[in-house]
């Protein structure tokens, strides 16, 4: 059954977008990623032009944040002063985010943009993630936890320090703020939550505890996807709602079932498995920047 | 009073007739045509949709017929290599290129007129006038740009590749079809409709059709262009109430 896409003006099978935000839905259930990674790529993929699907990806990826943060609000997991100030940089990020977006789309050059930055990120993360997931694999009947609780570095010594009494951090705010706006540069750019850039930054850099890390990241992915859902329909006019409407629904139901096989998978083969995926991406996008293409030329924009 | 004006009716009328005389025997009807419809509404269910073209000649002749969508700008990007990665590194602007670009004839079109005619009227795509400015590139370049914009259009659809058939019936009544693709541009198409004999239009005809999205469909796209910013915040609000439904259902179960 085809449906005629408003925005992106083209027709796609129903079944194909609800599968595929299903398929997404699952993954993100089963790692506990947004998954916005994988799906502005397999979008891209099936003829939706790119600037529409990091668009209307962006409005999938505040309905995901939205449910993932209510079960961890309950739970008291959401450092919400540590939340405000990453998504104030956060905000100023994804505007300008979306700004360099609509300049790099009339020259020409956003596919690119857009390739080399999933390849860049995604190599890198792949690497650390199943690194770490094999370590601990062949460890695993080692020795329990060692070391501080996180570690002092350069951000500790920086001014406004402030302090977190839910991450139990005192640290200095300008850390998270440059952190939100990186990441808002990000998001923006590559349609994407960046929960997987800002989850491993929260640990490393600014050394929250593991248990807040998920649900403060969460809430400021929500309100930085919102702005940039915001501003790319009212900048570009790229937020297709009826492809959001189809993947929300396909995503909505696809993460339950995740959610129960990642609760029966151990955690270091679940991060094995994931570093596997991000790599496989990451490799397929750089192999698609080496291969001379089909044909040099191509259509710009109208 | 009702005199005055029935005479000036009268006279009215006469003059009429009288200018139409003068001008029929000029320029002879010898083509009638139709099309199935003259809107192709894009709704929700829309997968791509034939436009059915009809219609009668007055004797011999070789029917063609050219559906075009509405010009535009039109930017082509060419890749290279820069250190390993191919990336665009040049692009052209072709001023009023056809959105959307068909022809059929009872004949090939070679055979139908000769090279000088069949340009004129921009029939066949080899004589679109589709011409870089002089000035940005030189004839043979200016060709490949020219053969990649063709190319890539006919990769999406919208430049036909191959030319449809017109089936003439008796000398005098003829029909062809032309596919609209899922992707097709919006706006108002103009088909021109030509009788060919002995090598030249001896007579031609317009047909207008529109393109355009209907009922939620337009709806959505207009709610997008017209009011961008209350667009944003209904996007917003849908992905809110989504999440939240989603965890609210995620809880029972």
């Amino acid at each position: 059954m085809q449906v005629y896409l408003p925005i992106a003006e083209l027709s796609l099978d129903v079944f194909l977008l609800l599968g595929l935000g299903g398929l997404i839905g699952f993954l993100s259930g089963l790692f506990g990623v947004g998954g916005g990674f994988l799906m502005t790529p397999l979008l891209i993929f099936i003829g939706v032009p790119p600037a529409i699907a990091v668009a209307t990806q962006s409005t999938h990826v505040v309905a995901s944040s939205v449910s993932g943060v209510l079960a961890h609000w309950k739970r008291g997991n959401v450092d919400v002063k540590m939340g405000v100030i990453l998504l104030c940089g956060g905000f100023v990020g994804s505007t300008l985010g979306v700004g360099m977006f609509t300049l790099l789309r009339s020259i020409g050059q956003i596919d690119l943009v857009i390739s080399l930055s999933y390849v860049v990120l995604l190599g890198t993360l792949g690497v650390m993630l199943m690194l770490e997931g094999a370590r601990a694999l062949l460890r695993r009947r080692g020795q329990g936890r060692t070391g501080k609780l996180h570690s002092h570095n350069w951000a500790h010594g920086l001014p406004l320090k402030t302090r977190f009494r839910k991450s139990r951090l005192y640290i200095s705010a300008l850390v998270p703020l440059a952190i939100g706006f990186g990441v808002g540069v990000i998001s923006s750019l590559m349609g994407v939550g960046g929960g997987f850039i800002l989850v491993p930054l929260m640990i490393y850099v600014l050394g929250m505890p593991t248990t807040v890390v998920i649900g403060t990241s969460l809430f400021q992915i929500i309100f930085v996807s919102a702005n940039v859902t915001f501003l790319q329909a009212s900048q570009n006019q790229a937020v297709d709602l009826v492809l959001a409407l189809l993947l929300v629904l396909g995503g909505v139901i696809g993460a339950q079932f995740g959610g129960r096989l990642g609760a029966r998978l151990p955690g270091d083969l679940l991060r094995l498995l994931l570093g596997l995926l991000i790599l496989s991406v990451g490799a397929k996008l750089l192999v698609d920047l080496l291969v001379p293409p089909h044909d040099i030329y191509s259509l710009g924009l109208t | 009073m009702n005199r005055l004006v029935r005479r000036r009716l009268f006279s009215l009328l006469l003059g009429t007739f009288v200018a139409a005389a003068i001008v029929l025997p000029a320029r002879p009807v010898g083509l009638v045509a139709d099309l199935s419809s003259y809107l192709v509404a894009i709704t929700t269910g829309f997968s791509g949709e034939d436009v059915l073209f009809f219609g009668a000649v007055d004797g011999p002749g070789d029917v063609v017929v050219v559906l075009r969508g509405p010009d535009g700008e039109q930017q082509v990007l060419r890749k290279s290599r820069v250190a390993g990665i191919w990336m665009n590194t040049a692009r052209m602007s072709f001023r009023q290129v056809p959105s959307y670009y068909a022809v059929a004839s009872t004949r090939p079109i070679e055979e139908i007129a000769d090279r000088a005619v069949l340009r004129s009227l921009e029939i066949g795509l080899s004589n679109l006038r589709l011409a870089l400015p002089a000035a940005i590139a030189s004839a043979n370049i200016a060709d490949e740009w020219r053969a990649a914009l063709i190319r890539n259009k006919q990769a999406q659809g919208l430049f036909a590749r191959e030319l449809a058939k017109v089936t003439l019936r008796d000398e005098r009544l003829f029909r062809t079809s032309f596919y609209l693709p899922p992707t097709v541009p919006v706006g108002y198409y103009q088909a021109q409709v030509y009788l060919f004999r002995g090598g030249q239009a001896v007579s031609a005809q317009t047909i207008p059709l529109s393109v355009s999205k209907v009922g939620l469909e337009a709806d959505v796209f207009l709610f997008a262009h017209r009011r961008p910013s209350l667009y944003g915040l209904v996007a917003v609000i849908f992905a809110l109430l989504a999440g939240w439904i989603a965890h609210a259902v995620f809880r029972r179960n």
